[in-house]
């Protein structure tokens, strides 16, 4: 009997005790302050570094980044769950958004190419023929110039930020046939890079030696042809608040837009800083030059 | 007098057992209580955005389920959103139909060899391995599937290898543990003098096999079969790796096709809550967790003809 006191009241410390721990540390992270960023799994990668980064020059801070997709960055931000919605897109652009309420924060730029396997052998297209491979009008490769190969679509998956700037800036607003999706770039590289025939598109940063990337009219996808406008798929990464941010919110966006950030780790993340832009662009699509940097 | 009163009142009052019994009745009641009120909120919440679709964004419920295009953001010529979602569920049942079909003879085969002809052996090699498998995160067959399954199905048959007969093949993989280890518990129960029996009257192994356990323990090789089938209707990740994740009706087992699990997890993140994208997604979600208890229904049925006999 006595034992079994024992256990009951060891447990009953144990149980105080670790109720005391959690309101302990919860008081702690409230003293601190903490945000929450959520969406868009393509800029996720630079709101985790900045975070980091920010969060060790500002002790007591704390930013919790989440990805989730492009979507969820901006229903969440819509309903005030979060404090920061990051998005591919325009918030306009995205069905079921009221974008009015909203507060747009360009922190970066990416630019899309067209992958293909190196199978096909082609290194350049004409927008016409890029038009033609994604709508089904031609299903083999060397109806274009390429090897006698059949043409193996793969597309993001529908929503995707990446998906919806390619359709509108590289297939002229045309919508891709219905093909394979996948939901993430690194799988749609390791993909197109194994089946023969097959093309897609991904950001700049993830296109390696194992894929051929394509020129369009004999533009070739690099940074300086984006700065300028001349390569016209890319866009921008937005951090999007309800309402002019305050607070912790408002000197986070602040830091992110800050020579620090952009001169340093967007470059490295291999995103391009809008400041290197000689361009800028609406949500509709019209483009306004600068002169920039 | 007054003794007659205290004896009742030490009588009529809960004894220290008593009391923790109801203590433990009110326990085990919270926790069933707490259990079901979850299973509710849960299918409450799927069923109310599921609906949303036909209710509030009017979609006719036959063209959903008989639609061949899957373009929730987009409407067709007459202004109505493509949200037919029949490739999905054919997608699916196609896959877990032909799955079970492959899986079936392979588990009742193991546990065959389990329990009547080597228990030893299957005791001691296949029981162990039969677990491990069950273990497996189904990341990685679905890894394995990709680097393996995929560029083997494209040698062989063309395509992109993506497709129904990849997504056959590693979901084969996946239910074969639980199929085989419910096949086993199920010959397990058939009584040992069925076989004493029947091997008295002169029965060979294999007729006894053939004639006696396996026909008794029917309804339990059955559960064994549907509880399969109801885990690959509902595996996600490991089938969206090899299926192709293509919204179009299959026209052959090696075409990019899709499953309701495949779409779900691809698009929920893309979508905005409240939409009808996202709605669609959740109607696709409604169906799914109708099929599933449809399946759970059979194999109570299953279980209750078998009891009857």
């Amino acid at each position: 009997m006595s034992k079994k006191r024992w256990v009951q009241g060891l447990v009953l410390v144990v149980l105080v005790a670790l109720l005391g721990f959690a309101y302990q540390t919860r008081q702690v992270s409230h003293a601190g302050e903490s945000i929450t960023a959520v969406g868009s799994t393509a800029l996720q990668p630079l709101v985790e570094a900045a975070g980091e980064q920010y969060t060790g020059e500002h002790l007591g801070t704390f930013i919790n980044v989440q990805g989730g997709g492009t979507g969820t960055g901006l229903s969440q931000i819509q309903e005030g769950a979060v404090q920061i919605g990051n998005s591919d897109l325009f918030a306009s652009e995205q069905k079921g958004i009221r974008a009015s309420s909203l507060v747009d924060h360009r922190v970066a730029v990416v630019g899309i190419t067209p992958i293909v396997n190196k199978k096909v052998g082609l290194t350049n297209l004409s927008t016409h023929q890029l038009i033609q491979v994604f709508t089904g009008q031609v299903t083999n490769w060397k109806q274009v110039g390429g090897a006698n190969l059949p043409i193996v679509l793969i597309n993001r998956a529908q929503g995707s930020g990446t998906r919806a700037t390619f359709e509108q800036f590289g297939l002229n607003k045309h919508r891709s046939k219905t093909s394979q999706e996948q939901d993430s770039s690194g799988m749609v590289r390791s993909i197109v890079a194994t089946t023969p025939g097959a093309i897609s598109y991904v950001a700049f940063s993830y296109v390696d030696k194992t894929v051929q990337e394509i020129s369009l009219n004999h533009v070739a996808p690099t940074e300086n042809n984006v700065t300028t406008n001349k390569w016209k798929i890319w866009s921008y990464e937005h951090l999007y608040t309800k309402g002019q941010p305050t607070g912790l919110t408002k000197s986070f966006i602040a830091y992110v837009e800050s020579p620090a950030i952009q001169n340093t780790l967007v470059r490295q993340l291999g995103y391009l800083s809008p400041n290197q832009m000689t361009v800028e662009r609406t949500a509709t699509g019209k483009v306004t030059r600068t002169g920039g940097a | 007098m007054k003794t007659t009163q205290q004896l009742e009142k030490q009588l009529k009052r809960r004894s220290k057992a008593a009391k923790l019994e109801i203590f433990g009745r009110v326990i085990s009641l919270t926790a069933l209580l707490l259990i079901v009120a979850v299973v509710v909120a849960i299918i409450g919440f799927v069923a109310s955005k599921g609906i949303a679709t036909f209710t509030s964004n009017h979609v006719n419920l036959w063209d959903f389920l008989s639609g061949k295009k899957w373009n929730p953001g987009i409407t067709d010529a007459n202004g109505k959103p493509e949200v037919g979602a029949l490739p999905m569920i054919v997608g699916s049942f196609l896959i877990t139909i032909l799955s079970a079909i492959v899986a079936t003879p392979f588990a009742i085969g193991t546990a065959v060899f389990m329990n009547e002809i080597s228990p030893n052996r299957g005791a001691k090699i296949l029981q162990p391995v039969t677990e491990l498998l069950v273990g497996i995160p189904s990341v990685v067959y679905g890894f394995i599937g990709l680097s393996v399954v995929v560029p083997t199905t494209r040698a062989l048959f063309g395509g992109s290898g993506f497709g129904i007969l990849s997504g056959t093949c590693v979901l084969f993989v996946m239910i074969l543990p639980t199929v085989t280890s419910m096949s086993a518990d199920a010959l397990r129960a058939v009584p040992r003098y069925y076989r004493e029996a029947s091997l008295a009257l002169g029965a060979t192994q294999w007729q006894t096999i053939y004639k006696v356990v396996l026909r008794a323990a029917t309804p339990g090789l059955m559960t064994a079969v549907v509880f399969g089938m109801a885990r690959a209707f509902g595996e996600a990740l490991a089938v969206q790796m090899v299926i192709g994740n293509a919204a179009l009706m299959p026209n052959s087992l090696v075409s990019p096709s899709s499953t309701l699990t495949s779409v779900l997890t691809t698009g929920i993140g893309n979508t905005v809550m409240g939409s009808l994208q996202n709605n669609a997604l959740w109607s696709l979600a409604l169906v799914l967790l109708l099929m599933s208890l449809v399946f759970n229904l059979i194999i109570r049925l299953i279980g209750r003809k078998g009891r009857l006999q």
